[in-house]
Formats: structure tokens, C-alpha cells, sequence
């Protein structure tokens, strides 16, 4: 019964070894084996971040801010618009540099927020519509948002490589949980007695999704982009380490060499960076309706494009004119 | 496909409704040992909501089903376009089983051939008067200057011009049943789903309405499913009335005869206080002339005041209002019988049983 005298029935574990982290390792050669496959693939996508990149960089500065500003106007109001434009002002003076590096943070940030969404926003349907899909992917998004970024950094590196790719998928695999979660829960929380009257009415379900559950849940799906867009940001240092470029990389130099200075710069450059993203993006996600307008054209910069277009051609307002235009006019 | 005129648009057999996973157990157990709604709840975890409903409703006829809260009327009503599916029975359509339609066919017979008013509105808070009203047209795929022409038709009909395009959280509630009841006649369906659609409504406006709602349908001969808990609007609108309890339909009858002749006890105290002036006609509660005469003796009712068979109480009163006498009933001239004074107030009390047995 004895004859392993190191067996202790009170600690089984430390004489039990499955080689768990040995056939893991196994991955990695796995992934070593079949780099070349995804090489093709990882050019076409790291072009697209580059030109990302480049077009961000190719637009002067202050066109930039400008352009920026404008859409915080559109998206969230006045306010908003001037706390954005401010925030990016303060951001360029920060250092020589440090508009540039944020537009390269920027470029990785759309390019991940960008797959997320395309990724997430169907997965989140399939969630919504199916308990035993949602029974599935709970586990998983669990796992995906709690896992360290270091334990996947390495087999990642090791199928594509070092660079923005790479950088963007470490991205994605903590970034995207929220935005399927909140997908999944805003369907679920359409009032189901509407979704009851769509259907007495002879929608189809691609109808009822298109025309009723997705409008009805864009503010919490909205809500959803913004946690995204924020974990985005969160990852930007780590994913320097595998040779991401931009204000993470500022970060992570100064680390190693100890330069604090050079790490505020870096670290306030994405702080930031990060107001001016959730402001923006959660302006969106409230409607225009909550802030007095009927519809978002009426409002923000393309608002006053269209009063000034329509006092310029003095047409006749139409029947359903809003109280606010005709006190444009007047 | 040759349908006689006088098909019934809407037929509902023998449908039951049991909600629960173990729905098909639990029929079994109703059918074979009359178990009751409680028995079931407690024994098999599942909630009856139809029990055996059956009946027939004619084109153009306004069907009104009453019944206390929880007594399945929305669950009943649900089957008509299968928003819900039966536990067994059938319903038929036109002659069609609406159970057999393909998803397809299904679709196209809700958004053309069924108008449905919801019990809780359920207007799309994201989409204004119009584009709620045009809803059926939209996902029918017509254009939008069509839709918008049947839809403003309908808000017009409603009497909600100027609000199209206010959104549905802008409006009163009253306002909201109306643009409920706009989008259910935008498509001009033959059949309406009426669940409690005024009951929301201050007594001026519900009165209005349903006067409305009368003519639209009389004109335009909709066959109509009304729910209501109000036995005033039922008999007000209602060709006939079908009383529901605990998911039973326990009778089914004009309103005079759910008024006159109660088959149970529930029925009775739930037309106990209403008015029986306008329902019940002098030929109810006349004695026959025979009767009398054999009584007291020939007579001359040469100073009486005469009525139709067909006049109501209302009309009685006034009649004996003005005179001592007892009313005689002639058709043709030809006299058929007498109310007297007390016969008159016990009809007016809602008890027509002939007034010589009661003498
Ligand atoms: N989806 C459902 N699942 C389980 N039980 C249900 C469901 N829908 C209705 N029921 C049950 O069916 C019964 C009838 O409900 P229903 O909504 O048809 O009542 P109702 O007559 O319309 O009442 P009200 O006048 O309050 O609207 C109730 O006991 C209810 O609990
Ligand atoms: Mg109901």
C-alpha cells in the first residue's frame, strides 16, 4: 500500500504530475510549425494598421484636433467638444513627440476596437438568442477578461510574431468580453411584449432584430464599445512589449530606465487619450432625444450646416418643423 | 378554394392552453380525471390558461370575451395569430388552420389579414406615431410613400393628426391606445385583436371611442375579437359575449341573453349590477293576453298604451309613466300580451320569468 513513501494522502498534489505545463509547451512548437501559414494573413492586416497609422500621422495636427473636436461636438455636445479639444491640446504640448505617438496608440486602438466590434456584435446576437450559446461563452469571456496578458503574450508571439498584429490581438482577447456581455444583455432587455407586437405585426426575426432589438439596444451596446474602447487603452503597455509602437512604448522605455519624467509623459499622454475616447464614445450612447433634439442631424456641427443651408435657400419648413428650427428661422 | 358567406372568419375548437414543461402530462390529467385548475398548479408545476375554448366568430361580427383578471382572455386571444401555440385544438382562419401555415405564409397572414390592439400598448418607444402606425406596411416591404399615405390615413381615423411624428413616450396614455389602435387598422386587416384597448380612457373619451371604433367596423366590416373587463363596454359593442373563467368559456350569448339568463352563478354576479333598461325588449317580460284574460277577465285596453314586442324598458317606462294602466303589448294591431306595473320593475331588476307564475 506504502511503497511510495514521498506519497502524503494530506498533500497528493506535490507528488502528482500530469506534465500539464509540458504538453502545453507543445503549443508552442505547434505554433513554431505552423508560422507560415498565418504570415500571408499577418501582412494583410498589419497593412491595414499601418495605413491606419500613416493616415494619421499624414493629417497635420491641429487639422486633427480640429476634426476630433468636431466629432465630440457631434456625438456628445458643446460641452464635451470643448473639454475634448482642450485635452488634445494639452496632449500635444505634453512633448515634442507625443502627438504622433498618440496617433500611433490611436491606430492600434481603432484597429482593435474596429475587430471587436465586428467580432463581438454577432457573437453578443448569438448570446442574446440562445441560452446554451450564452451557457457556452460565459466561461470563456470569463477566462478571456481574468487570464494575465502575459500567459497568452507568449504562444500569440510565437504563431505571428512580434508587431501591431500581434499587438491588436492581445488587444482583442482582453478587450472584447464587455462588448459581447452588453450586446447579449441589451437584446435580452428589450421589452419583450414590443418584440410581441413586431411579430403580431408579420416581422420576420432578421426584422424584428434589425428594426426592433438592435435600435432598441444600442444604448447599452454603446456602452459596451466604450468599455472596449477603454480595456483597449489598458493593454497599450503590454502590448508595447511585443514591439507595439506609440505612447505604451514611451511607458515601457522610461521603465527600464528608470525615467520617471519620461513615464509621465507616456502615462499622461494615455490618460488622456483615454478621456478624450470615453467622453466621445459615450456621448453616442446617449440619444439625441435625452439631450432635446429629435434627430441627430439637428444637432452639433452638421445641426448648424443644415440651419445655415436651409436660412440660405428659404425653403418652406416642412409640416413636422421642431420648435428649435423655427426659432432658428425667425 | 369556395368559401359560403356565412363561414365563420374565426374558429377556435376545443382549444387548450397549458403553460409549463410538462404541459402535455398535465392535459392528459385534465381530460381523463377533471383534475382542477389548482390540482394541476400544485401536481404538475403548470399553469392552465385555456381550457376548452370553442367558438365561432362571423364576418362582421364584434365578439366580445369578458372574464376577471387571470382568467386567460390575452392567452386566448394570442392563439388567434399563434403568438402562442394551442396544447391541442385548433384555430382556423378564414377555413385556414392557422397552426398548419408555414412561417412564411404566417407572416404575410398577420401583417394583411390581422389588426391586434395589446393589452399593455407596446408601441416602439425608438419609433414615432407614423412609423409605429406604418409598421406593417413597412415590414410588408411597401414604399414609403404608401405607407405613409395608410398610415396618416389611420392617425387621421384616430384623430391624432399633428402628432405623427411625436414619439410614443410624448403622448398620454389615451393618445397611445389610439395610435395602438391606428396601427392595428393602418394595413385595413379583415380582423381585429382587440385586447382591452380602451382601458386606458377616461369615461368621455373610451364612450367616444368606442363609438368611433363601432362605425369604423361596422363600416368597413371587421370581424372583431374584443377583450374586456367591463360588461357596460361589452354589451355596448358587443354582438355577442363570450364569459370566461379560469381559462373556461362558461357562456356564450347575445347580451341580452348573458343578461336575462346568467348559466351559472359567476355569470350572475358579474351582470348583477348592470342596467337591463336598454337589453331587455316588452316581448320578455310581457304576460302572454291569454294568460291575463283567463285571469281577470276579458278586457278593453281601448285607454292603455300600446307597444312594440321589440321596445325596451327604457321605452316601457316612459309609456307608463303617463298612464295608470298596464301596457299591452300588439304586433300587427294584433294585441300578444300585457306588462303590468310590477311586472315592468321586476324586468327593470333583471328577473323576467312570466309575471303569472310569479302572481
Ligand atoms: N407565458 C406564460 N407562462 C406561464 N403562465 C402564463 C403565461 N401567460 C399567461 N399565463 C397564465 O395564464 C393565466 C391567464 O393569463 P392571461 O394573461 O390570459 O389573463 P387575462 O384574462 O388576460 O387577465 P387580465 O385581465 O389581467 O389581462 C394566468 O394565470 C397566467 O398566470
Ligand atoms: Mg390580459
Amino acid at each position: 500500500m506504502d511503497e511510495d513513501t514521498t506519497f502524503n494522502i494530506l498533500d497528493p498534489f506535490s507528488s502528482i504530475d500530469l506534465g500539464i505545463a509540458d504538453s502545453a509547451g507543445g503549443i508552442k512548437q505547434w505554433a513554431i510549425a505552423n508560422r507560415d501559414l498565418i504570415q500571408p494573413i499577418k501582412a494583410v492586416f498589419n497593412d491595414i494598421v499601418t495605413a491606419i497609422d500613416g493616415a494619421l500621422n499624414a493629417v497635420p495636427p491641429l487639422v486633427m484636433l480640429a476634426l476630433i473636436t468636431l466629432i465630440a461636438w457631434q456625438a456628445a455636445g458643446r460641452r464635451t467638444a470643448i473639454l475634448v479639444g482642450l485635452c488634445l491640446f494639452a496632449l500635444g504640448l505634453l512633448d515634442p513627440n507625443a502627438w504622433s505617438l498618440a496617433m500611433t496608440t490611436l491606430a492600434i486602438v481603432i484597429s482593435a476596437v474596429t475587430a471587436c466590434f465586428v467580432i463581438g456584435l454577432p457573437l453578443g446576437i448569438l448570446a442574446a438568442k440562445s441560452d446554451g450559446f450564452e451557457r457556452l461563452l460565459r466561461p470563456v469571456l470569463d477566462l478571456m477578461q481574468t487570464i494575465p496578458a502575459f500567459v497568452y503574450l507568449v504562444p500569440v508571439v510565437m504563431l505571428v510574431g512580434i508587431g501591431n498584429v500581434s499587438g491588436v490581438i492581445v488587444t482583442i482577447v482582453f478587450a472584447l468580453p464587455p462588448l459581447i456581455r452588453l450586446t447579449s444583455l441589451g437584446i435580452r432587455g428589450v421589452n419583450p411584449s414590443v418584440v410581441e407586437a413586431a411579430r403580431a405585426f408579420g416581422a420576420s426575426p432578421r426584422q424584428i432584430l434589425l428594426k426592433v432589438e438592435l435600435p432598441l439596444a444600442t444604448p447599452t451596446i454603446l456602452a459596451g464599445v466604450n468599455q472596449t474602447i477603454m480595456l483597449s487603452l489598458s493593454m497599450v503597455v503590454i502590448a508595447s512589449m511585443i514591439s507595439v509602437k506609440g505612447l505604451g512604448n514611451e511607458v515601457l522605455r522610461a521603465m527600464g530606465r528608470l525615467d520617471a519624467g519620461k513615464a509621465i509623459v507616456g502615462g499622461l499622454g494615455i490618460v488622456i487619450l483615454a478621456v478624450v475616447l470615453d467622453r466621445i464614445s459615450q456621448g453616442m450612447g446617449q440619444s439625441g432625444r435625452e439631450r432635446g433634439q429629435r434627430h441627430w442631424w439637428q444637432s452639433g456641427p452638421v445641426g448648424l450646416a443644415w440651419r445655415l443651408t436651409r436660412a440660405r435657400n428659404e425653403t418652406t419648413p416642412p409640416v413636422s418643423a421642431a420648435p428649435r428650427t423655427e426659432v432658428q428661422s425667425n | 378554394m369556395i368559401h359560403k358567406s356565412d363561414d365563420p372568419v374565426i374558429r377556435c375548437d376545443g382549444v387548450w392552453k397549458i403553460f409549463g414543461a410538462r404541459a402535455s402530462e398535465a392535459l392528459d390529467a385534465v381530460r381523463s380525471k377533471g383534475l382542477s385548475k389548482e390540482e394541476i398548479r400544485d401536481r404538475y408545476d403548470c399553469v392552465v390558461g385555456v381550457c376548452d375554448a370553442s367558438f365561432d366568430v362571423g364576418r362582421g361580427e364584434i365578439f366580445c370575451i369578458m372574464g376577471l383578471s387571470g382568467s386567460g382572455k390575452s392567452t386566448l386571444i394570442r392563439h388567434i395569430n399563434r403568438l402562442i401555440e394551442p396544447t391541442a385544438g385548433s384555430i382556423y382562419i378564414e377555413g385556414q388552420d392557422v397552426n398548419a401555415l408555414s412561417a412564411r405564409e404566417l407572416r404575410r397572414t398577420r401583417a394583411e389579414k390581422i389588426g391586434m390592439v395589446f393589452q399593455n400598448m407596446a408601441l416602439m418607444p425608438h419609433r414615432t406615431v407614423l412609423e409605429n402606425v406604418a409598421f406593417s406596411q413597412e415590414v410588408r416591404g411597401h414604399d414609403v410613400r404608401e405607407r405613409t399615405q395608410t398610415a396618416l390615413r389611420a392617425i387621421r381615423a384616430v384623430e391624432l393628426n399633428g402628432w405623427e411624428d411625436k414619439y410614443p413616450d410624448e403622448l398620454s396614455g389615451g393618445m397611445q391606445q389610439r395610435v395602438g389602435l391606428a396601427r392595428a387598422i393602418a394595413a385595413d386587416p379583415a380582423i381585429l385583436l382587440m385586447d382591452e384597448p380602451f382601458s386606458a380612457l377616461d369615461p368621455l373619451i373610451r364612450r367616444q371611442l368606442q363609438d368611433k371604433f363601432m362605425s369604423l367596423s361596422a363600416e368597413m366590416k371587421k370581424t372583431t375579437l374584443f377583450i374586456t373587463h367591463d360588461l357596460d363596454e361589452a354589451i355596448r359593442i358587443g354582438d355577442r359575449i363570450a364569459i370566461m373563467k379560469d381559462g373556461v368559456l362558461v357562456q356564450i350569448g347575445t347580451p341580452e341573453d348573458i343578461v336575462t339568463n346568467p348559466a351559472d352563478d359567476y355569470v350572475a354576479d358579474f351582470v348583477a349590477g348592470i342596467s337591463k333598461l336598454d337589453l331587455i325588449s316588452a316581448g320578455k317580460i310581457m304576460e302572454p293576453i291569454d294568460a291575463y284574460t283567463r285571469r281577470d277577465g276579458p278586457i278593453d285596453f281601448d285607454a292603455w298604451p300600446e307597444a312594440h314586442p321589440n321596445q325596451s324598458l327604457d321605452q316601457l317606462v316612459d309609456l307608463s309613466i303617463a298612464t295608470q294602466h298596464p301596457i299591452v303589448v300588439k304586433l300587427d294591431g294584433r294585441p300578444l300580451g300585457v306588462v303590468t306595473k310590477n311586472a315592468l320593475l321586476r324586468g327593470i331588476k333583471g328577473d323576467t320569468a312570466p309575471a303569472a307564475s310569479a302572481a
